[in-house]
């Protein structure tokens, strides 16, 4: 076992699956010399060289197209976003090209490809630099969409991705990348599409993803440190797109309550998706409606105490897990 | 339109510099292949005109008449299922240089399983794997990005990967309209920047839609906008098939031998409107007469009789041949089946 930051696990997972397969490459800006902003890339540029460890101009649209090329063509690229928001710019490679194009070629072209880099609201980066794509992208056909959350995740995620033959989303959280944790010396890879049980309960399911997840692990603390007796299963999603229903169906059987918590704006979210599949699949097993914990549906100020209001912050879980437990059904 | 500006627009046609193309070797059995791919492209299309006010065929379908030379000059200068080629919503007669058999791209206008992308695709978007076609792209602009990215594949195999035979060629076709869109810019910025194996083929047609060039562009010579990323640009009679065909030679072996991209500006005209849908009311008479009197396929005729490689009568052959091959295309798209409503889901996933 060795402690591992959040990046290094990232970057020892590309360092990994680079050395294993000589068609994987990396691209995007400052991904190279600089080693990627978030240093998820560093030193691969000097073991890799420069076609492998490609520092792209700021095109984002062209080098996501190229990306889709390359793909099509034979190779895995990974493109990094310096940050998730600048792929708006992209919108159209990642839709058409990446989503679309397998089915629109009648399964001529497979497209596996990453699309890797840090999203969500960080510490007052404003209003562009916070945001959270995975919800503009949920619709597209043809893309899986993966939140990693925890320097064991996002290795073994991260690899799976890689190894994926279609286009993967995959979203870090940039107020993540310093976390700790012991990771196996082991080779390990997760799986993309299920689920991850990070606390059994009995009383309230509350499914969320990303940084939210340890808004829910602290909510958990208040309600210890209160007293308040309250036992909730707490579930990270993982997989954005498509849902892990089993694992989801399964803890909603035994609580008959759901609490989603997300990061991303609460109109068109991941939550609204959600729990339109939960009341279509699971009303039978509902005691009460689900319930949504969103960001406001403004653009992210940048004013410190404006941004801590616009997200959901530990002690509104609490809040939400106590009215939930104690609604009269 | 009055008369003075129709007389305006004809009198201000671009002059091409001639390209003497009487050094270039042509053998009679290479003469013949670029006659027949360009009639095959000519009648197709007619075909599909047919076929569409028959109501056989929906969409948005955008015929390649008048451009022929362009598609046959670059294409089959290239290696057949070897070297890549992508192109736009305007892609049908790219599919057929490139080897798509004409029964796979008739049957994907007509939505069949049979078409080239399994009904799934339809005008704007013939596929082929297997012929290296990467595909018909419907928004503007937007295949060029994927064909610099084929490009830099085969870079990456000759170099990283150490393959000797990763030699691969991209042609990526656009037209007058992409040339203003960033996607442009950029590609040819990175492609020069990286010495990427690659042909960008500018079919310069004069009209994007009813936006006239000259109206969309501070620069309406787009073969020198290479100029600016210290790469090659060249222009070209599009009506011309050995014309371009003879810098399409020299721009693959630049691209084969790592020497880097060209733009390749080929003036050329649409015969028809921009789509079926289209009334084409702005294009003047004038202007399509006096395209219309420069007919590629003409042109190519007269070029092989007059070096002797063909005879009126073997061109007749050609041309009797063809039509039976796109009737022969018809007949398999209608009898072909529909695709199997039970896999209205598959493809979205590899694993489908």
């Amino acid at each position: 076992m060795a402690e591992t930051l959040f990046f290094n696990a990232l970057r020892e997972a590309t360092d990994e699956e680079m050395a294993r397969d000589e068609t994987v490459f990396v691209l995007g800006e400052d991904v190279g010399q600089y080693g990627g902003s978030y240093k998820v890339t560093k030193g691969l540029y000097e073991k890799y060289g420069e076609l492998r460890v490609l520092d792209t101009p700021i095109a984002e649209n062209s080098f996501s197209g190229m990306a889709v090329g390359a793909a099509m063509t034979g190779l895995r690229p990974i493109i990094e976003g310096m940050n998730m928001g600048f792929l708006l710019l992209a919108f159209n490679q990642i839709a058409n090209n990446a989503g679309m194009l397998r089915y629109t070629s009648g399964g001529n072209f497979k497209i596996p490809v990453v699309i890797r880099g840090p999203g969500g609201v960080g510490r007052q980066l404003g209003a562009e630099h916070s945001q959270r794509l995975e919800a503009y992208f949920h619709a597209v056909p043809g893309l899986k969409i993966v939140a990693c959350s925890t320097p064991y995740n996002a290795k073994g995620l991260l690899k799976a991705a890689i190894r994926d033959e279609n286009p993967v989303l995959f979203f870090e959280h940039v107020l993540l990348y310093n976390l700790k944790e012991q990771l196996p010396d082991h080779e390990y890879i997760c799986a993309l599409d299920k689920a991850e049980l990070v606390r059994p309960g009995s009383d309230v399911t509350i499914l969320t993803y990303s940084r939210m997840r340890h808004h829910c692990i602290q909510a958990m603390k208040l309600i210890e440190k209160d007293g308040l007796g309250y036992d909730p299963e707490i579930i990270d999603l993982i997989s954005l797109k498509p849902f892990d229903m089993e694992a989801i169906a399964a803890s909603v059987r035994k609580t008959h309550k759901v609490i989603i918590v997300e990061e991303c704006m609460k109109t068109g979210g991941i939550a609204a998706e959600l729990s339109a599949l939960i009341n279509e699949q699971l009303f039978d097993e509902l005691d009460a409606p689900v319930m949504r914990l969103s960001s406001q549906d403004i653009p992210t100020p940048y004013n410190g105490m404006l941004e801590h209001l616009t997200i959901i912050q530990p002690p509104q879980i609490v809040e939400a897990v106590k009215n939930l437990m104690t609604l009269q059904v | 339109m009055t008369d003075k500006t129709i007389a305006q627009s004809v009198e201000s046609e671009r002059i091409v510099p001639h390209i003497d193309t009487s050094s270039l070797p042509l053998t009679k059995e290479e003469g013949l292949m670029l006659y027949e791919d360009m009639v095959l492209g000519r009648l197709f299309e007619d075909k599909c005109a047919e076929m569409y006010y028959r109501g056989r065929m929906f969409g948005f379908v955008h015929l390649y008449n008048g451009q022929e030379a362009v598609s046959t000059g670059v294409i089959r200068a290239m290696r057949r299922d070897e070297d890549y080629v992508s192109s736009t919503y305007r892609d049908h007669v790219h599919a057929l240089s490139a080897g798509v058999p004409a029964r796979e791209v008739m049957a994907e206008l007509f939505g069949k399983a049979t078409g080239c992308s399994k009904g799934r695709g339809g005008s704007m978007h013939m596929f082929s794997a297997e012929h290296r076609l990467l595909g018909g792209y419907a928004f503007v602009a937007e295949g060029i990005p994927v064909a610099t990215g084929a490009a830099f594949q085969s870079k990456y195999r000759r170099e990283m990967m150490n393959d000797p035979n990763a030699d691969q060629v991209t042609a990526c076709f656009f037209g007058d309209g992409a040339s203003n869109n960033g996607q442009f810019f950029e590609c040819l910025n990175m492609a020069a920047l990286w010495k990427l194996p690659i042909l960008y083929v500018v079919e310069n047609n004069k009209w994007a839609i009813g936006m006239a060039h000259d109206r969309a562009t501070s620069q309406p010579e787009i073969y020198k906008k290479a100029s600016v990323f210290n790469m090659t640009g060249v222009e070209v009679d599009g009506m011309d098939v050995l014309a371009v065909r003879k810098v399409a030679l020299e721009a693959v072996e630049r691209a084969r031998a790592g020497e880097g991209p060209t733009l390749i500006e080929a003036l050329t005209y649409r015969f028809r409107g921009h789509s079926l849908a289209d009334p084409d009311e702005l294009r003047a008479a004038q202007e399509k007469e006096f395209w219309f009197s420069r007919d590629p396929i003409k042109r190519l005729a007269k070029d092989l009789e007059a070096r002797g490689l063909a005879t009126a009568a073997e061109l007749e052959a050609i041309d009797a041949k063809v039509q039976a091959e796109i009737d022969d295309a018809v007949e398999f798209a209608e009898n072909s089946p529909e695709p199997d409503p039970s896999e209205l889901r598959r493809y979205i996933f590899a694993e489908d």
